[in-house]
């Protein structure tokens, strides 16, 4: 610790040499705190629950699937409660306007979605109000609705009997930040009655399950319950279903490790440079400093200590700057409802700036460390 | 001496120079060629897509689904206003035949190939009309599939993305059972990310009955549509929405090349700033070790001007080298690299290709150059306002 000011002068030496070094690897590290917000968002990671399972039609998840169902899954051992969803996919007033819209059975839903909110009262009033609806906090902030609005949405896929698709705002959920608050939510016995085809059909079902290690056993067993039937099922635990379905996008996951890779190639190198030129100005001084009687091992520590330094530094600002980044908003304005700072990240962050540090800083300090006190104080 | 005389010298003795400070010129060149691959290699993924979507439309064709659908996929039309479309104005009719091609979309899952697992993968019937309306379809291996039976081709994007898409093989899903009897090309448009089958045995299927998605109606010019479009949809018992293909497709490329373009210029903007940082560090070091070089040739009446020049020369010569190498290095390693994607509007898989054009090469290279500019500007004021006399006397 003593030797902590030797290494803080040391970095003030040449100031704007440092102050542009700090930068560059400060946009580094604000790239990697976003860029890891991104892949979060795209993989959908915080969606899953460990004890749910998603049951779509075999075929393909866009066919449907009978309600009737419902009583059988239910009689499964093991089988904690059942629930179905379907994907509405209305519009509100413009087609650009989309958020992800579910025919819901009230209660049960909030209980198989502990992580999203709805104050008990909310949900009282939406079970009185057949065309009831609940609206995430991000959307509702986004199109300025409140309780009591009524909220027409022009139906792509559900033509409805007669009329159109309005629905009155009841309630207002919230969930922890990196959870999707932009679905909008409204009765399955409206939407059933008000359809135009389809009726007594659902989307999916979701299976919470008492012990979430059953889970692929869980999904077997509930496939060979309806093999063979009109309507085989595909059944699998939600992290496995989020998982292909972030795979029908594409490998984002791996494009964006490989972005990463180039970007701290790149400031590796630039900070490496830095390094080695600012110890190759110092030959005299180290010389100096071992004449003195530092061994070459406190040496290589001192100028590995000035490497690392910077890069905490600048680091920890960088991570500070992506979270302040991210807590703006989703840049896409509402196609990634994942979008949050994931915390781990900056532990993943602090590890990796240490990494740059030892990384850039190593090469020189081994030459400051080999270099012998002669030759050291006789160059110039 | 002039002044362009004098820049022009001193820009040459910095350039020459050069190769003395090359691991640190080096340094400011992989920097800049690192973020010009980026922003051109994630650029490209949007010019992909963009272009298969694009090719898929075609300015003399209509594509007609129920009015209010945003997407084929969530559209519904019945056999008695198919027959009413093909009465309508503006349609070609070679041999009094009214070009017009009903169809019916799903999706079935079929695994990718590269990850195995499930993908979206859209199911087209079509009856015999379809390859007059779509001259660009044509087999490339194996024969076209007779109508009326259980016999499927499939586009090559599909059979090259998707397991078991291959030339004689069985595609099986749910109650649908196809042979696959040809792989066809057309034009790297979205048709051959599709399965094609008969319409009527893929309605027995799915138990549609006599109804159809969509209709693809080639007019007998593109002038036409107006007319076309008019005499549609002032019929009231038809719930149309009328549309050039070209336009349908247009909007369907929308949402995703925003996403990209965003990201990826959120992406090369900030890893630019970090470039231009090792560019300003480089162009500093230049100017620290020929302090006593710069401060020579002012001590000799070269002016500050012509040296402030000779930096940024220095830079944007650097910048430009990486421009080129990192526009090189993306065409090379990015361009006509396949990939697929879910396309949202349509819910089903679109396999394209990553399309590194010309004008994402310019635009490298113009990032390219701002970097060298703005990296090479406080070195070259510091060497322009250097003290003479104290630099002299530098070591």
């Amino acid at each position: 610790m003593k030797y902590l000011y030797l290494v803080w002068r040391n970095l003030q030496r040449r100031r704007t040499r440092t102050i542009f070094t700090l930068l560059a690897i400060l946009v580094c590290f604000v790239m990697f705190g976003f860029m890891s917000t991104l892949r979060n968002a795209f993989t959908m990671v915080n969606a899953a629950g460990v004890d749910r399972l998603m049951m779509t039609n075999k075929v393909s998840i866009i066919q449907p699937l009978p309600l009737g169902y419902m009583t059988k899954i239910e009689a499964v051992p093991g089988v904690v409660m059942a629930t179905h969803s379907d994907w509405f996919g209305g519009v509100y007033q413009d087609p650009k306007n989309q958020f992800p819209q579910f025919p819901v059975d009230p209660e049960p839903w909030l209980k198989m979605y502990p992580e999203f909110h709805l104050p008990p009262d909310q949900l009282k009033a939406w079970e009185t109000d057949r065309q009831g609806a609940v609206v995430g906090r991000e959307t509702a902030e986004r199109y300025g609705w409140k309780i009591g609005d009524r909220i027409p949405l022009q139906a792509t896929i559900w033509q409805p009997k007669e009329g159109s698709w309005e629905f009155n705002i009841v309630g207002i959920y919230d969930a922890a930040p990196g959870k999707d608050r932009t679905q909008f939510w409204f009765r399955y016995d409206y939407f059933d009655e008000h359809r135009r085809d389809g009726t007594g059909m659902v989307g999916w079902y979701l299976i919470k399950i008492a012990n979430p290690s059953d889970g692929p056993a869980m999904s077997n067993r509930m496939d060979e319950l309806f093999a063979n039937s009109s309507f085989e099922t595909k059944t699998a635990t939600e992290s496995a279903m989020i998982q292909s379905w972030a795979n029908q996008i594409g490998d984002i996951g791996q494009i964006i490790i490989y972005i990463l890779i180039v970007v701290f190639f790149t400031i590796l190198l630039i900070v490496g440079n830095t390094m080695a030129q600012s110890v190759r100005e110092r030959t005299n001084e180290l010389g100096a400093l071992k004449a003195l009687g530092f061994g070459d091992g406190l040496v290589l520590s001192l100028v590995l200590a000035e490497s690392v330094t910077l890069s905490l530094i600048a680091g920890g600002i960088g991570l500070a700057l992506a979270w302040i980044i991210v807590a703006q908003g989703d840049p896409t304005k509402g196609m990634l409802p994942m979008y949050a700072f994931p915390v781990n990240s900056v532990a993943i962050g602090l590890g990796l700036a240490v990494a740059l540090g030892i990384g850039a800083g190593l090469p020189p300090a081994l030459s400051a460390m080999r270099l012998r006190i002669t030759d050291a104080m006789r160059r110039n | 001496m002039g002044t362009l005389k004098q820049i022009f010298t001193v820009t040459l003795l910095s350039l020459r120079t050069v190769p003395q400070r090359a691991g640190s010129s080096l340094v400011a060149v992989i920097g800049i060629t690192g973020v010009v691959v980026v922003l051109v290699g994630v650029l490209s993924i949007a010019a992909g897509f963009q272009k298969t979507l694009t090719s898929t439309g075609a300015p003399d064709r209509a594509l007609l689904m129920r009015n209010g659908a945003t997407t084929e996929m969530v559209s519904g039309l019945t056999g008695e206003s198919v027959d009413t479309i093909k009465q309508a104005p503006g349609i070609a009719r070679p041999n009094q035949v009214a070009l017009a091609s009903p169809s019916m979309v799903v999706v079935v899952d079929v695994n990718k190939r590269s990850t195995g697992t499930p993908a979206n993968v859209p199911v087209r019937g079509v009856d015999a009309s379809a390859l007059a309306v779509r001259p660009e379809v044509h087999i490339v291996q194996g024969r076209m599939m007779n109508f009326g039976t259980n016999e499927a081709i499939v586009g090559k994007a599909a059979s090259a993305e998707f397991a078991g898409l291959d030339l004689g093989a069985t595609l099986t899903s749910g109650h649908l059972t196809r042979q696959i009897v040809g792989i066809f090309e057309a034009n790297g448009s979205l048709s051959e990310t599709e399965i094609w089958t008969d319409v009527h045995g893929l309605q027995q299927v799915y138990q549609r009955g006599n109804t159809y998605q969509s209709v693809l109606v080639r007019l007998d010019s593109p002038a036409s549509f107006e007319g076309f479009k008019a005499w549609l949809t002032t019929n009231p018992q038809l719930e149309l929405q009328v549309q050039r293909e070209s336009e349908y497709y247009a909007a369907q490329s929308q949402q995703l090349t925003m996403i990209v373009q965003v990201i990826g210029f959120g992406i090369a903007t900030l890893m630019g700033f970090g470039a231009t940082f090792g560019a300003i560090l480089t162009m500093y070091t230049a100017v620290v070790s020929r302090t006593r070089e710069i401060a020579t040739l002012r001590a000799i009446g070269f002016g500050s001007f012509a040296v402030v020049v000779s930096v940024l020369a220095e830079s944007l010569t650097l910048a430009a080298g990486g421009g080129v190498v990192g526009a090189l290095i993306a065409y090379v390693g990015f361009n006509g690299f396949q990939a697929a994607t879910m396309n949202w509007q349509s819910f089903s898989q679109v396999a394209f290709q990553f399309a590194v054009t010309p004008q994402l090469m310019a635009l490298g290279l113009i990032f390219a150059l701002t970097m060298g500019l703005i990296g090479g500007l406080p070195p070259a004021v510091r060497a322009a306002l250097l003290p003479i006399s104290s630099a002299l006397r530098e070591l």
